[in-house]
């Protein structure tokens, strides 16, 4: 996949209000490691080639050890430690209040891939959070089975997602981009293939997506082979378990498939989102990601390219 | 390898009375493989106890191998996704209760009483009890690679997951069950080496005399009793929801996810304070000898001690910061995280004051020593940044982590226990072990470590979470990975030496002096290896350096040395002095039990128990509780002897 389908990964990315604090705090924390490591790691070297020389051991002196010990181990690390809580305590109640105008929208950790709903737009998808920059947002996680964890390195740290529990992530995103999210609690068969990218437009980039998932446009199928595809898909057990609006499906076991067209990535962010692969998805779906849940289908060719041609017409 | 200087016995002799030939002839095993299953030696088991860790260590090393085999290429394809989890959960799971913990418990087995001046264990029974149920529970575990289905709900094995909605096979239950029961070796194990401590120590060896190394095995064993019922009873309800149908972790049905967490981590994170403390306490010995001194600070390194044992109770909650506790609470669990730096700052001090005035002498066991300092000191960095509430919520189970406890808990605790392979290996065997593969090793192990685990913490940073079997290609997770996996194999290499110069030493037999060392605790005042009675007189301790503080340690006698009393004619026997907690003034004999072969019968009894639990196998189950119950009854039983 391309990076842009990838979507970045890297805490130094700094592209939330939390991330970008959290990156502060590391760079203060390292420059403290860092001489804490040299000054120490000096001292044990140093005392090491001062003993190799000498013929025999010096003097006992308890005094200057125990000043030695309790200056180096106890007094300047009560001095460093002190700073840290400090920090520690101002960062984090600067992390994460609670802001007038957010903007709620629920994600629930699946296995294994994560269930998006905008509640006050009554609107659902998966896989791809999109979301506007400068906007206050509050993530409210939760888990429909096992414990998973949501994280996107590039904005915030991660908050679980606990069964029979509901936490929030609170964040605002500064900078436009695709940034790439992981589950990071361990779930299951397939942990390493759950993830999810975010799309963080400007707003009216974000409330132009917004608008058209709402009004339904463009999710019935114009050309022949679509609507084939459409008939196919209602043919098929398909909508046992996803959701297409404005059609009997009805499913929620799986994602949502609305504007299936539309997204970058299928499986969680495992596979890019074109036809081929599509096609070898709906196939056998646990060539590609052993655990998933969707079995696999043997309709005809003709049936599954335009079922292709359909899913990827909604967008 | 210097050689004393002192006199070729440096216990006085005992007398014609005590003489070795009738105490051999009183303690001796019984030949052959009856002696091997009979026997209640201390050092037998004790090393026993590290060979067959040993043999855990490679098999999780392996694992660990052939996980980064998996991970040296994006969305590799050459171990199965349930497999890799597998691999991943048997690793953490051995490394901490089949590899680290019962390998310490192997040192303080063999050194305890040694260094106490005692002739075995208080416990000598319990004590080859609890080696069996270790290794009946490894193998138990174990069996899992057998059948094909191995535990993969993780080491931590959290709920929902390892529930049976979502783990419905037998595997998670031979991982709960095999956890249950591997804690009761630690726990009675540690109930032996406190009242070991506390009752045998010789004539003369007061609380402000104790090594560190046995100060070290006293705080493990209190904070082994303390912590392992909470991970009992975190594996016991999970058995039940499992196997019972009750619902302590089904939320669903009123249970709580996180009540599995909190009592996983009460004990989780203390365990990494047991697994360290003696650890701490193999440096505080192996410095000081190889330093020619006495080492600094001796309070307050025992202050430390003690005072990691209280606080690592107050630090599980940083397991669980991103679990949407309340923020003043998780607080109060970052401050407690911060201050636990402390006493390990003050211990790091003390070892470089006790160098920085010493004569430093590089043999192996040092090198192995200066390599844990060096890498203990990063992980003790990272570990104050993970402490850090919102830097943990970004690193927390990112490859971060990873690099964290793997300088911690392998950097700061297999250093330690390879320095003692270097350091008590002469004593344990009477061989000298080949110094240069023991360089060697050291130097490949140590370069291996860094270019394995170093990465990491950059993987972490560019998001790499913990616990994938894979990863897409493109994220520029690649390269670093490649490097972690040719490290690992280089780390893998380097413990290979060790293993090899063990080999040698095997072959080529070696004598070494009974301390090569010239070493200051009690286990050096006798042979190499030490007679199966340890010492024939017990020795009198006049200082907090036996063999550093006199010319010639004396041997405890009845009447003399500030009314020693000591009774001779208990201590001819199969008996060990028994003295006062405090001031250790003789109080009376302890018999130690002969040969038996009920510890075994058990051990064995109740390990037939857990597998027809597993597989519901009633009639097993009443044959095997019918051994354990009857083996037992014959353990308790007194007769008119045993009352004399």
């Amino acid at each position: 996949m391309s990076a842009a389908l990838l979507g970045s990964t890297s805490v130094f990315q700094g592209a939330g209000s939390e991330g970008r604090r959290i990156v502060g705090l590391w760079w203060l924390m390292f420059a403290m490691g860092a001489a804490v490591y040299v000054v120490v790691a000096g001292l044990v070297l140093t005392a090491v080639v001062r003993g190799r020389r000498r013929a025999r051991p010096a003097a006992d002196s308890p005094t200057a050890d125990d000043r030695f010990i309790w200056i180096g181990g106890l007094a300047v690390p009560v001095v460093i430690l002190a700073v840290l809580a400090v920090v520690t305590v101002t960062t984090t109640s600067n992390l994460r209040p609670v802001r007038a105008g957010e903007l709620a929208i629920e994600v629930t950790g699946r296995r294994w891939w994560w269930d998006i709903r905008y509640p006050d737009q009554g609107i659902r998808t998966a896989n791809e959070l999109h979301v506007p920059v400068g906007r206050p947002l509050d993530l409210v996680l939760t888990s429909a089975d096992v414990v998973h964890s949501f994280w996107v390195p590039a904005l915030a740290g991660k908050v679980d997602m606990v069964t029979g529990q509901v936490n929030h992530l609170r964040v605002t995103v500064d900078r436009p981009g695709t940034y790439r999210g992981e589950c990071a609690e361990f779930c299951g068969l397939e942990h390493a293939r759950m993830q999810m990218l975010v799309i963080a437009d400007p707003p009216d980039v974000f409330e132009r997506w917004m608008a058209r998932v709402r009004s339904g446009a463009g999710t019935t199928p114009e050309d022949e082979m679509a609507a084939r595809g459409a008939l196919v898909f209602q043919r098929e057990p398909c909508g046992g378990c996803h959701t297409v609006e404005g059609t009997p499906a009805k499913g929620t076991r799986g994602p949502e498939l609305t504007y299936f067209g539309g997204r970058r990535t299928i499986a969680a962010a495992t596979i890019p989102n074109d036809p081929k692969e599509l096609a070898a998805w709906i196939r056998d779906p646990q060539d590609v990601k052993r655990g998933a849940e969707m079995p696999p289908n043997g309709m005809s060719a003709e049936d599954l390219d335009a079922l292709v041609a359909y899913l990827e017409s909604m967008r | 390898m210097t050689v004393t200087e002192r006199p070729a016995d440096p216990l006085e002799p005992a007398p014609p009375e005590l003489a070795g030939d009738d105490l051999r002839e009183l303690w001796e095993d019984a030949p052959g493989l009856v002696g091997f299953f009979t026997t209640v030696d201390h050092k037998r088991i004790g090393i026993r106890y590290i060979y067959t860790a040993f043999v855990f260590f490679s098999l999780a090393g392996v694992s660990a191998l052939a996980m980064r085999a998996q991970l040296a290429s994006p969305n590799s394809g050459l171990i199965s996704p349930g497999t890799y989890n597998g691999l991943m959960t048997m690793h953490g799971t051995t490394m901490i209760f089949l590899f680290n913990t019962p390998v310490l418990a192997g040192f303080g087995n063999f050194l305890l009483p040694l260094m106490l001046g005692a002739r075995d264990m208080a416990f000598p029974r319990l004590n080859a009890f609890s080696y069996w149920v270790f290794l009946f529970g490894g193998m138990f575990m174990y069996s899992s690679f057998v059948v094909g289905h191995l535990p993969d709900g993780g080491w931590f094995g959290y709920v929902p997951l390892t529930s049976s909605t979502y783990s419905p096979g037998h595997n998670i239950d031979v991982w709960g069950l095999g956890i249950i029961f591997v804690g009761l070796s630690t726990t009675v194990g540690a109930i032996n080496f406190i009242v070991s401590t506390f009752k045998l120590r010789a004539p003369g060896m007061t609380v402000n005399r104790l090594p560190v190394f046995v100060w070290s095995m006293l705080v493990f064993s209190f904070m082994v009793l303390f912590a392992v019922p909470a991970v009992t009873l975190a594996e016991v309800l999970l058995e039940l929801d499992r196997l019972a149908g009750t619902a302590f972790f089904v939320p669903s049905l009123g249970g709580n996810v996180l009540l599995y967490q909190h009592l996983f981590w009460f004990w989780g994170h203390p365990e990494v304070y047991i697994l360290f403390v003696p650890s701490i306490g193999m440096v505080s010995t192996i410095i000081p000898v190889m330093s020619r001194r006495r080492i600094a600070g001796y309070l307050w390194v025992v202050a430390s001690l003690v005072a990691i044992g209280f606080i690592s109770f107050g630090v599980w909650v940083h397991h669980m910061f991103a679990t949407g506790l309340p923020p003043l609470a998780i607080s109060l669990f970052s401050a407690v995280s911060l201050v636990i730096a402390l006493p390990s700052g003050v211990q790091f001090f003390a070892w470089i004051a006790t160098m920085w005035r010493g004569k430093v002498e590089l043999a192996v066991p040092m090198l192995f020593c200066l390599g844990f300092l060096l890498i203990f000191l990063l992980g003790g960095i990272t570990g104050v940044m993970v402490a850090v509430m919102p830097f943990d919520w970004q690193v927390h189970d990112s490859y971060f982590v990873v690099a964290h406890f793997h300088y911690v808990l392998n950097g700061a605790v297999v250093f330690p226990i390879f320095a003692a392979i270097w350091f008590w290996f002469p004593k344990m065997t009477g061989r000298a072990l080949p110094e240069r593969w023991g360089k060697v090793s050291f130097w490949v192990m140590f370069i291996g470590f860094n270019i394995t685990f170093f990465p990491m913490h950059i993987l972490g940073f560019l998001g790499m979470p913990r616990r994938v079997y894979t990863y897409n290609d493109g994220l520029g997770w690649n390269g670093l990975n490649v490097i972690v996996s040719v490290g690992s194999a280089i780390f893998g290499l380097g413990t290979l030496f060790t293993l090899a110069a063990v080999l040698i030493a095997a072959r080529r037999k070696v004598p070494v002096p009974d301390d090569p060392w010239a070493a200051d605790t009690l286990e050096w005042a006798t042979t190499s290896p030490p007679p199966v009675y340890n010492f024939a007189a017990i020795p009198f301790v006049e200082g907090r350096h036996p063999l550093w503080d006199v010319e010639r340690l004396r041997r405890a006698r009845p009447g003399a040395e500030a009314d020693v009393g000591l009774e001779v004619d208990g201590a001819v026997g199969r008996s060990t002095p028994v003295t006062s907690g405090i001031d250790t003034l003789p109080e009376g004999v302890l018999h130690i039990p002969a040969e038996t072969w009920v510890p075994f019968l058990v051990a064995l009894g109740l390990v037939t128990l857990l597998v027809a639990a597993l597989v519901s196998a009633l009639t097993v189950a009443v044959l095997g509780l019918g051994l354990a119950v009857g083996a037992a009854t014959t353990w308790a039983w007194r007769t008119e002897a045993d009352l004399r």
